[in-house]
């Protein structure tokens, strides 16, 4: 393998090291200056060197991101994605025939609302953000939390994907890209891509949206805020709330993306990361979305493609290279921050990770690989009619439609078994249509003297529309994060309205069901 | 016997939240009979400069895991951990990469 435990005395870079040095296992000439993986000691430059081929070759293997196309790049301002960020740049200063050739941007979501930190505080790490962006001379996003209930319904709805470019066109539009930059070079930049008077725009852009967020932030912050703290104090458990931040933020992102035109959103996971994130999410009862949670591509919201370029680095490899090339990243206190290891299934699984990767270095690894070779079962887009039902909140194929002889029927019933003791209590989920129209089915029932005692079909088919409950579309975890909330009416409302909708439509489905032909029939009878 | 010795002390990631939100810190640990090793220092950091919740930092005898360490810019791991023996202006990273610090 290497040259473990020679002795020498060097004087090749750096001060001398008076214990054991060990060298590097790819030039076997420089110390070694970290080991990765399982003992694989590197030095300086050959981590350098492996590192950003790395990311390079994540891109090339994959080949999704299509010369001139816009991506988004999801900045926390922690470690993991202000590598993504050094690595884009560095992609993308090269000379011709090994740059990256798409359009980044930055969108950064501030969460301090959700968080407890106060507005101060806020205004503070958004200060340390902005010369780190600024000077990557890419436009910028800066998003706060609170704009969540501000947003359409539309963010809900998956967007029957851009029609699928088949496996050979990626070269073909690669020698296109080039042939058209050779020919405009001199002329008008084509889709913004060269010259530096593209890139004083972009500047240009960023500096606008700059000068609109303090004047727009406070009035947002000042008029949600309240919204934004209810929500969250509504939701009882950390790990609830984790997983109700996560799926906002990810929202607001792909709103983002939708609006400015970005096609694809990088995220920052890391392996480390991802294998957490594995683990806690069979724990959530996330199994079924397991491949798109953690792959490398995640094609859920359709038209925007998230991917996770860094799912290849260890958080080890990141942090290091972090410090040493100088690769600035800001701490941003989270909800998770100084918590107990118990405090939530996701911090468990964190300490549970990191303590055997401790002991045995190739667990995450291990862990990963495994996410690696996931699949979805039922791809998403299998017949142009009728796209499958998407759970409300995660935007993931629902899970919950399975045969009787299932777990999930078995949960079912026992949830519904112990819950006897109370009779014909009204579903908790009837609560949010009831908040809307102002009108409790319990509440009004009391009122009206014998809606549960008297009159049992009240509930399910009076005034409000309650049929389908909220928990009919979503899926088992989101149905799980739900339970844990006190007030579901304190969703934002384009989830409430878009869950009404549904309902709308499912019910008018229901209604004229008897009058459609059965697709299947249908089917079966042409072919 | 040891002399005093100074050492540059820095935590990053999340991890200078458990010492008064500081980055940096220039400390000089205390002549004693043995030599300082890391193990020694760890216990000195425990005593001296945690200021809350010290079992987000150590664990058992070592830094909990998910916590790195560079010992003048390299990999504590090549450097034999806990055994290291601390010279004078030794420069020494804590660096957490757990999610939230």
């Amino acid at each position: 393998m290497c040259q473990v435990d020679e002795e020498y005395n060097d004087q090749l870079e750096k001060r001398t090291v008076p214990t054991v040095s060990q060298r590097c296992v790819k030039c076997k000439e420089g110390i070694a200056v970290l080991i990765i993986r399982a003992g694989d000691a590197f030095c300086r430059g050959c981590f350098k060197e492996y590192f950003v081929h790395k990311f390079r070759a994540m891109l090339g293997k994959n080949r999704v991101i299509f010369p001139g196309e816009k991506v988004l790049l999801a900045m926390s301002g922690g470690a993991a994605s202000s590598s993504m960020m050094s690595q884009v740049q560095e992609g993308l200063s090269r000379d011709a025939p090994k740059k990256l050739r798409f359009i980044p941007g930055i969108i950064y979501i501030d969460e301090g609302g959700a968080c407890g930190q106060s507005l101060e505080e806020r205004e503070r790490v958004i200060a340390q953000l902005e010369p780190i962006f600024r000077a990557t001379g890419y436009p910028f996003h800066i998003v706060h939390l609170e704009q969540i209930f501000d947003l359409p319904s539309s963010v809900l709805e998956a967007v029957s994907s851009a029609p699928e470019r088949p496996e050979g066109s990626y070269k073909a539009a690669v020698d296109q890209f080039l042939h058209n930059s050779k020919v405009k070079n001199s002329c008008l930049p084509r889709e913004g891509n060269q010259g530096p008077t593209v890139c004083d725009a972009q500047v240009q852009i960023s500096c606008l949206a700059i000068k609109d967020t303090p004047n727009g932030t406070p009035a947002l912050v000042v008029r949600h805020g309240q919204d934004l703290e209810r929500l969250f104090a509504s939701v009882n458990t950390l790990t609830a709330k984790e997983d109700m931040l996560q799926t906002l933020r990810q929202h607001l992102i792909v709103h983002t993306a939708r609006t400015k035109g970005y096609s694809k959103v990088m995220m920052g996971d890391s392996c480390s990361r991802l294998a957490v994130k594995l683990l806690s999410n069979i724990s959530l009862g996330r199994g079924a979305s397991l491949a798109t949670d953690t792959g490398f591509s995640d094609p859920r919201y359709g038209d925007v493609v998230i991917l996770r370029p860094m799912r290849d680095y260890s958080s080890k490899e990141i942090a290091f290279y972090n410090k040493m090339f100088r690769v600035s990243s800001v701490f941003i206190p989270g909800l998770d921050t100084k918590a107990l290891d118990k405090a939530s299934i996701q911090l468990l699984t964190e300490s549970f990770v990191t303590k055997l990767q401790a002991d045995f270095p190739s667990t995450v690894s291990t862990i990963y690989r495994t996410s690696e070779k996931l699949h979805t079962a039922c791809p998403a887009h299998d017949s142009d009619s009728e796209p499958t039902a998407k759970c409300l909140l995660c935007v993931c194929a629902l899970d919950t439609k399975v045969e009787e002889a299932s777990a999930f029927h078995a949960t079912l019933v026992s949830e519904k078994l112990s819950q006897k003791r109370v009779p014909e209590s009204p579903l908790v989920w009837s609560a949010v249509t009831a908040d809307v129209t102002g009108q409790c089915c319990s509440s009004g029932g009391e009122r009206e003297g014998g809606c549960g005692t008297g009159g049992g079909g009240c509930c399910t088919s009076s005034t409000t529309p309650v049929t389908p409950d909220m928990k009919s579309l979503l899926c088992y975890s989101c149905r799980l994060t739900i339970k844990d909330m006190t007030a579901v009416d304190s969703l934002p409302r384009y989830i409430v309205s878009e869950a009404e909708r549904r309902k709308r439509r499912y019910q008018m489905k229901q209604e004229i069901s008897e009058f459609l032909l059965d697709e299947e029939e249908d089917e079966e009878e042409t072919s | 016997m040891a002399a005093p010795i100074a050492l540059h002390l820095e935590f990053g990631g999340g991890a200078e939240l458990l010492f008064g939100g500081v980055k940096d810190h220039q400390v000089t640990l205390p002549s004693q009979s043995q030599p300082w090793d890391m193990k020694r220092l760890l216990v000195w950091i425990r005593a001296n400069m945690l200021k809350e919740r010290p079992e987000l930092f150590v664990q058992g005898h070592t830094v909990r895991p998910g916590i790195l360490v560079l010992i003048n810019d390299a990999d504590w791991e090549l450097m034999g951990e806990l055994t290291y023996e601390l010279q004078d202006q030794d420069n020494v990273v804590f660096i957490s990469t757990l999610h939230g610090g």
